[in-house]
């Protein structure tokens, strides 16, 4: 009998810690979380990572990632990696954001950081709804979307329009890359990858504020399967958030 | 024992520098001082005014209900001032803006001593001191500090950008003197 | 090196945040603390600092807890209604044991109010002010050199207990000049054990206010209140001017206490029996030392610029002893020493009158 030389193929990365994610199935968060620590190991930065932590689902990154982590008040994560940057120079600060926090309660702390070309990496989850929460209406909620808020669907005027954080960001001067990505085929990620990279090369090229949106799966709030989760991204999502880099430095 | 100055005028006319100047004097002197000034929506409008306490002990109040003096620059000063004197207190008056007359100031009970400060600032070669002349007039007629000593800390005083000044300022200082010892 | 000169109680507070190493300012204009600010816009980049003018008191506190974060002396400054804004970020301070030292240079209210001095934020500031169950370390000064002074103590306080500290003044301690010695800067602070700069060679850090798994808030909660019985039994700060034998002793901070001040010296050189205490630090409040002298004296005054907010705390460190009477000035009226000593006469005709020794 002749062995079989074995060859990993295959490894998580290194600074993503082997804890069961709490998410629920379907989720996005494991996913993007774990393009985040490709990233880190990437450019090799464990050792010069800080994550700044919005309030929602992500809030547990810490649980996941193998990095410092600070909380941040609901919607001020851009203010508190500004004051950690400011401070650290040399260290590697992101935040983790999502659409709750960045989009409706901290919008004034995202514009203004990339008004000051704050040289940061913002992650920011759009599933177009609040998931911590139990599933009110977002900022990013799509017109006609039943939430528990809106329990008629999305009415605008009246209930608000999508906001388009990716493009109103890449507006501004200060900064320096903008994108949306999606993680609901094989194809997207691989995109996501990349602009997760693109936007850590912006910081450690010091070219000021760098962003990507994800558009994020929430089957749980939205009365879905993960399947059925996938087709919506791509049939509902997709057409009123279309993937792009807006901003490349 | 304690001495407190109120100083009051137009916006620009040097009051609360001339507080300042007093303030910073008599700390070089050895006294205790505090300078309180008009702020924020006090000085829209066009008026300031400021609080000048020296004392050799430890200054409580800075902020005083009846001062010793009073240094009115301007009209609307001398009309809101001159109810904040103690009984025999000393009103100085700018009279190039606030014209002596018969029946001021309404006060009775106080010493009005009326000051051509702007004429005398033009003599003494910058029309813009009529605050110092002033000063070096409130100087000369209470004693509560040498014009000396006053003219020396000017140097120290002023802000780098601004140490050229210093010949204009103890000139106009000294031409107050004159003008009191001339009375 | 020592230096006297003469310079604004705000200048004068932030010489002495830069002095104890203060290297980091964020802020957004309010009056009447704007010297605050422009002083430091200037002096911070020059000495090596940050100083950034944010969009909003929201975002400046959280900037704050940021340099915290990455162990860093920060700080920043407002006035009534930007001090309301940063509530939320002094309670996660707090909450995830970040220092900083937060100024508030007060002003009337409630709502816009007015720029007057006055003292109506002792209960915002003593109370903790935002949510849930903690303090901040408050430090109240009267004169410009204790606006420097006490800012670094402010620091000094903050690290030694991982708090945010408050240093509460109003606008008369803010505009006023006064003479003020300099110490010069203090040796560079040692760096702190949970900045985070990365994990380089280390586990990763962690700074967080959230307890969700059983039995973790209680835990955390009863960890913030020994360090505020701490603060009480340590860092009470208090000066007490109680002849032999005075029958009334007045209990004032703050620019109000500067004029109660002259007001009891007054009364004094008159022979009344009456005494003064200071709070310096409002919390941890001078407890013990109240209740000493209302059992002495059995009648206290309190005076203050608002409509009676620590005569709540006097009542309760004499916890009946004596008796404790009020006098407030409210919305920007700044009394008189006169005032002060004309109800000084009036609650001592009330009581038992004795003369001063001294």
């Amino acid at each position: 009998m002749s062995t079989v030389a074995e060859k990993q193929v295959f490894s998580p990365p290194s600074c993503l810690k082997e804890n069961i994610y709490h998410f629920c199935p379907g989720c996005h968060h494991g996913l993007i979380h774990r393009l985040v620590a490709e990233a880190i190991d990437f450019y090799g930065l464990a050792g010069a990572a800080v994550g700044v932590i919005g309030v929602g689902c992500g809030v547990f990154l810490y649980n996941y990632l193998a990095v410092d982590c600070c909380e941040a008040p609901h919607g001020r994560a851009p203010a508190v990696a500004t004051g950690l940057k400011r401070v650290n120079p040399g260290a590697f600060i992101f935040t983790y954001q999502g659409d709750g926090d960045l989009a409706a309660i901290g919008t004034a702390e995202v514009i203004h950081a990339a008004a000051r070309g704050e040289n940061i990496t913002v992650i920011f989850i759009n599933n177009s709804i609040y998931g911590m929460t139990g599933g009110q209406m977002a900022p990013t909620t799509l017109p006609g979307q039943r939430t528990t808020t809106t329990p008629a669907g999305r009415k605008a005027p009246g209930d608000g329009y999508p906001v388009h954080v990716a493009e109103l960001i890449a507006t501004l001067p200060g900064s320096a890359y903008a994108a949306r990505v999606s993680c609901h085929t094989p194809a997207h990620i691989r995109k996501a990858r990349q602009a997760v990279r693109r936007a850590f090369t912006a910081q450690l090229e010091k070219k000021g504020f760098a962003l990507v949106e994800f558009l994020s799966a929430c089957p749980t709030n939205w009365g879905l399967t993960p399947e059925a989760s996938l087709e919506r991204i791509e049939r509902e999502m997709i057409p009123a958030y279309p993937p792009g880099i807006f901003k490349d430095f | 024992m304690e001495y407190a100055v109120v100083m009051a005028g137009f916006g620009g006319q040097g009051v609360l520098t001339m507080g300042d100047l007093l303030a910073f004097s008599g700390m070089k002197a050895g006294y205790n001082v505090t300078w309180m000034p008009s702020y924020g929506v006090e000085m829209r409008g066009g008026a300031a005014n400021c609080t000048v306490v020296l004392s050799k002990e430890k200054i409580g109040a800075p902020i005083v209900g009846a001062a010793r003096a009073v240094i009115a620059m301007s009209e609307p000063a001398f009309n809101k001032f001159q109810d904040r004197l103690v009984p025999g207190g000393l009103l100085m008056v700018n009279s190039s803006l606030v014209p002596a007359a018969e029946t001021r100031p309404e006060r009775g009970d106080v010493e009005a001593l009326f000051v051509p400060a702007r004429e005398l600032a033009e003599e003494s070669g910058d029309p813009k001191m009529a605050n110092l002349t002033m000063l070096g007039a409130f100087l000369a007629r209470t004693g509560l500090l040498e014009l000396k000593q006053v003219a020396g800390a000017v140097s120290a005083f002023l802000p780098p950008e601004k140490k050229k000044l210093a010949p204009g300022i103890k000139k106009a200082l000294f031409k107050g003197q004159e003008y009191i010892a001339s009375l | 090196m020592t230096e006297k000169i003469l310079i604004k109680g705000s200048v004068a507070l932030a010489r002495g945040a830069i002095d104890a190493g203060c290297r980091c300012y964020f802020g957004y204009p309010i009056t009447p603390q704007n010297d605050i600010p422009e002083f430091l816009s200037d002096a911070l980049p020059k000495a090596g600092g940050v100083f950034i003018q944010a969009e909003s008191e929201l975002a400046a506190i959280n900037m704050v807890l940021g340099a915290a974060a990455a162990g860093a002396r920060a700080m920043t400054s407002s006035s009534g209604p930007g001090i309301s804004l940063m509530q939320e970020g002094l309670s996660y301070l707090a909450g995830s044991e970040l220092p900083a030292v937060v100024v508030n240079i007060t002003r009337s209210g409630p709502g816009l109010g007015g720029i007057a001095p006055t003292q109506g934020d002792y209960h915002q500031a003593t109370r903790g002010g935002g949510h849930g169950d903690y303090r901040l370390i408050v430090l109240a000064p009267d004169s410009a050199q204790e606006m420097y002074d006490l800012a670094g103590e402010a620091f000094n306080l903050a690290f030694r207990y991982r708090n945010p500290a408050m240093i509460l003044a109003d606008a008369i301690l803010g505009q006023m000049k006064e003479p003020v010695v300099l110490h010069g800067a203090c040796p560079a602070p040692e760096p702190a054990p949970w900045a985070l700069s990365g994990a380089a060679n280390r586990p990763p850090r962690l700074v967080k206010s959230l307890y969700l798994a059983d039995g973790e808030m209680p835990v955390h909660n009863w960890k913030l209140y020994w360090k505020y019985e701490a603060l009480k039994e340590k860092e009470v700060r208090v000066e007490v001017d109680c002849p032999p034998h005075c029958s009334l002793v007045v209990v004032a901070y703050g620019s109000c206490c500067r004029i109660a001040r002259t007001a009891v010296d007054r009364a004094q050189r008159r022979g009344l029996a009456v005494g003064l205490i200071r709070p310096v630090t409002l919390f941890p409040f001078p407890e013990k030392e109240i209740r000493q002298a209302a059992e002495r004296a059995r009648r206290l005054l309190v005076v203050e610029m608002n409509t009676g907010q620590m005569v709540d705390d006097v009542r309760l460190a004499c916890n009946g002893a004596g008796t404790v009477s009020f006098k407030g000035y409210p919305g920007g009226e700044v009394p008189t020493p006169d005032q002060i000593e004309a109800e000084i006469e009036r609650v001592m005709k009330a009581g038992e009158l004795r003369v001063c020794q001294r």
